[in-house]
């Protein structure tokens, strides 16, 4: 177990500048999922971390120890890759015992490692089979199975459940997360997928274009999003976002004329000009707010209704069941206290 | 009338049957093919087989006399030495260019400038046509204007030019290097195919795992790359072992068979000599090497364990 410092960490391909500076602490035993949509440089910081990717400038700290230039055998670092990247021409077992028998390991003290490390995977069954011969969440289990093998300081997945299909992915994502708390080892892990960053992490950073753009627990992020990418990014369905001004009594006029209630209007001022974000369970039925609706996707539990208030597309999600034409109206109130106002300019969450 | 209509219904009931069966079927489409393969592969190679028994001359249709050409080849020292030559040929020149194609076709699976442009200039010993090839390579080993001999004496290493195709060990190792020359293309393109399959996460994992650059290659690379290296190396071993343009241009067998192959000495016997016969016993003699050949590759080719299941 160790801590991982990011400290002013640059990344060029040429004159290209793809990662601007990027400052994360981690701490030990972390959880820590860096998420952002594709092309944000997510998978770029964590092939750096794991000395893959030369770093431009700045540092990366493992457990206090400056690794810039240590290439990725010393950095006490196993890695988990999207395509599992299992050695065709090895059996499980001795996938999982490589490292090991490269650092001249006895046969004994191999089989010692990777018995235990399988049985906690559930491949004590496989160890003879070759990586052809199993299905996705195997090939991810041995690949995990690599990693615990090696016993490092930190654990680096990207984006390992990429490949599976949607069930597997949530079996595994529990998986994961067990394995974590049994191990209690430093784990970062890149994903462009909000909901595996909102139920694993410890700690999200979302990132945008190469940069950070707010890091913390994933319901701080959820609850208090410093911008509009993270209020947009974190959420599904997304939160809707109306444009408009406040207006002198303290309610938010949108640029259609509807007013809506804000409860806290914090760094905002009159008539500065707005986004207002709501998510979709802050809304209830009965109130004020006429709400077009466009298409109702009932779940079973709950009701997903996505409409549009004068141009804007709202989506609302209710737990009684909705019995409504599309064309029809349905009249809403927001609860203003879940309220989040934002620049529009800068997209800098102005409510408190 | 009767007989007719009873006679023809079995035999459509045959047809239908045969167009319905996945077997038949299969053979009936794999006929065209078939036709094909027998009458330009396997007449030719018959005919020559047929000929290796029969005193043919050109000219002379020849009766057939049995085992006598071989017989008489092998108690035939030149017949010998051919097969030390085609030998000594093969084994050096397919070592040389696999070594060597690997170790090109690693550095071109690097990331470096102008990779294509290198890429394709590496095809061109092979895209040359081989006479004219073997026609340059003739001016390299010339006695007297050889460029390698001015060169060696410019340096004053050498004082006079060396005989490179007048010397029997000397002309040996020049036709080997000409060959050399102009397989390594070959095996290096097909090897850097080979190695473009392996994904660079597998590399990226060995080393992560703690493997050296070397231990790499060896445990990752290597592995991975032999299903394709058994059959760059098949051909490359059939392409040496019947080799005939080159020597014909730059030797013809010379000097005294010191490079005369089988391939050559067969044609030398057959068509100047006129002794279709026994060429074409020379010819035949050449197979069992090549089947061994064949049947090293095949089991060198079969499925690895590894490569078996599902993907």
């Amino acid at each position: 177990m160790a801590s991982v410092t990011m400290d002013g960490v640059r990344k060029s391909y040429g004159s290209h500048e793809v990662l601007h500076g990027i400052d994360i602490g981690i701490e030990e035993g972390e959880f820590v999922v860096l998420v952002g949509p594709s092309g944000c440089g997510k998978s770029t910081l964590l092939r750096m971390l794991a000395g893959l990717e030369h770093i431009t400038a700045g540092r990366i700290l493992i457990g206090g120890r400056v690794v810039n230039d240590l290439p990725p055998k010393d950095r006490d670092i196993a890695m988990v890759f999207q395509n599992y990247a299992l050695y065709p021409h090895l059996t499980v077992a001795e996938n999982m015992g490589f490292s090991l028998k490269l650092a001249g390991a006895s046969r004994a003290a191999i089989a010692d490692k990777v018995r235990p490390a399988a049985e906690i995977l559930g491949l004590a069954h496989l160890l003879d089979r070759y990586p052809r011969m199993l299905s996705g969440g195997q090939r991810q289990r041995v690949a995990m199975g690599r990693a615990i093998v090696r016993d490092p300081q930190v654990f680096l997945f990207d984006e390992p459940l990429s490949n599976l299909d949607a069930k597997l992915r949530v079996t595994m994502r529990t998986e994961i997360k067990n394995l974590h708390q049994r191990l209690k080892t430093t784990t970062v892990y890149v994903t462009h997928d909000q909901i595996e960053a909102m139920t694993m992490a410890d700690k999200i950073v979302v990132m945008h274009d190469g940069r950070v753009e707010q890091i913390g627990a994933p319901l701080e992020l959820y609850d208090r999003p410093a911008n509009l990418f993270v209020a947009g990014f974190i959420g599904s369905p997304a939160m809707s976002m109306i444009r408009g001004t406040l207006a002198a009594d303290g309610q938010f006029l949108a640029d259609d004329g509807s007013r809506l209630p804000v409860g806290d209007t914090g760094r905002a001022r009159e008539g500065q000009s707005l986004i207002y974000g709501v998510r979709p369970e802050a809304m209830q039925l009965g109130g004020t707010v006429p709400l077009t609706v466009e298409v109702t996707e009932p779940t079973g539990a709950e009701t997903y209704v996505v409409g549009r208030m004068g141009g804007t597309p709202i989506t609302g999600v209710f737990r009684s069941r909705i019995d409504v034409r599309p064309g029809g109206t349905l009249d809403i109130a927001i609860d203003p206290a879940a309220v989040h106002l934002f620049d529009a300019e800068g997209g800098q969450r102005l409510t408190a | 009338m009767t007989a007719t209509l009873e006679t023809r219904a079995p035999r459509r009931r045959r047809l239908g049957r045969l167009s319905e069966s996945r077997n038949g079927l299969g053979f009936l489409f794999m006929l065209p093919a078939a036709v094909f393969l027998l009458f330009f592969l396997t007449y030719p190679l018959g005919l020559g087989v047929w000929l290796g028994f029969t005193d043919s001359k050109i000219g002379r249709p020849g009766v057939f006399i049995g085992l006598e050409n071989y017989r008489w080849l092998f108690d035939d020292p030149v017949f010998w030495l051919t097969v030390f030559n085609t030998i000594f040929y093969t084994v050096f020149a397919s070592i040389a260019k696999f070594a060597l194609g690997l170790w090109l076709a690693l550095l071109l699976n690097r990331h470096l400038p102008f990779k294509n442009f290198f890429r394709a200039v590496i095809l061109l010993p092979w895209v040359v046509p081989t006479v004219l090839s073997a026609m340059a390579f003739w001016w390299i080993f010339d006695s007297q204007f050889s460029i390698i001999s001015w060169s060696l004496m410019r340096l004053g290493v050498i004082d006079q030019p060396i005989n490179f195709l007048g010397d029997p060990w000397n002309a040996r190792w020049s036709v080997i290097a000409a060959n050399i020359w102009r397989g390594i293309p070959f095996v290096a393109i097909s090897l850097l195919a080979g190695l473009q399959t392996i994904p660079q996460s597998l590399n990226e994992a060995a080393a992560i795992d703690g493997a050296t650059s070397w231990q790499r290659f060896t445990k990752v690379t290597l592995p991975l790359l032999t299903p394709i290296i058994a059959v760059v190396m098949t051909f490359s071993v059939l392409f040496t072992f019947t080799d005939f343009q080159l020597i014909y241009v730059l030797t013809r067998g010379g000097p005294v068979n010191a490079t005369h192959l089988m391939a050559t000495l067969s044609f030398q016997r057959a068509i100047p000599g006129g002794q279709l016969g026994e060429g074409a016993a020379i010819a035949v003699a050449m197979i069992p090497f090549l089947l061994a050949a064949i049947l090293f590759s095949f089991f060198g080719l079969q499925r690895r364990r590894w490569q078996q299941g599902n993907d």
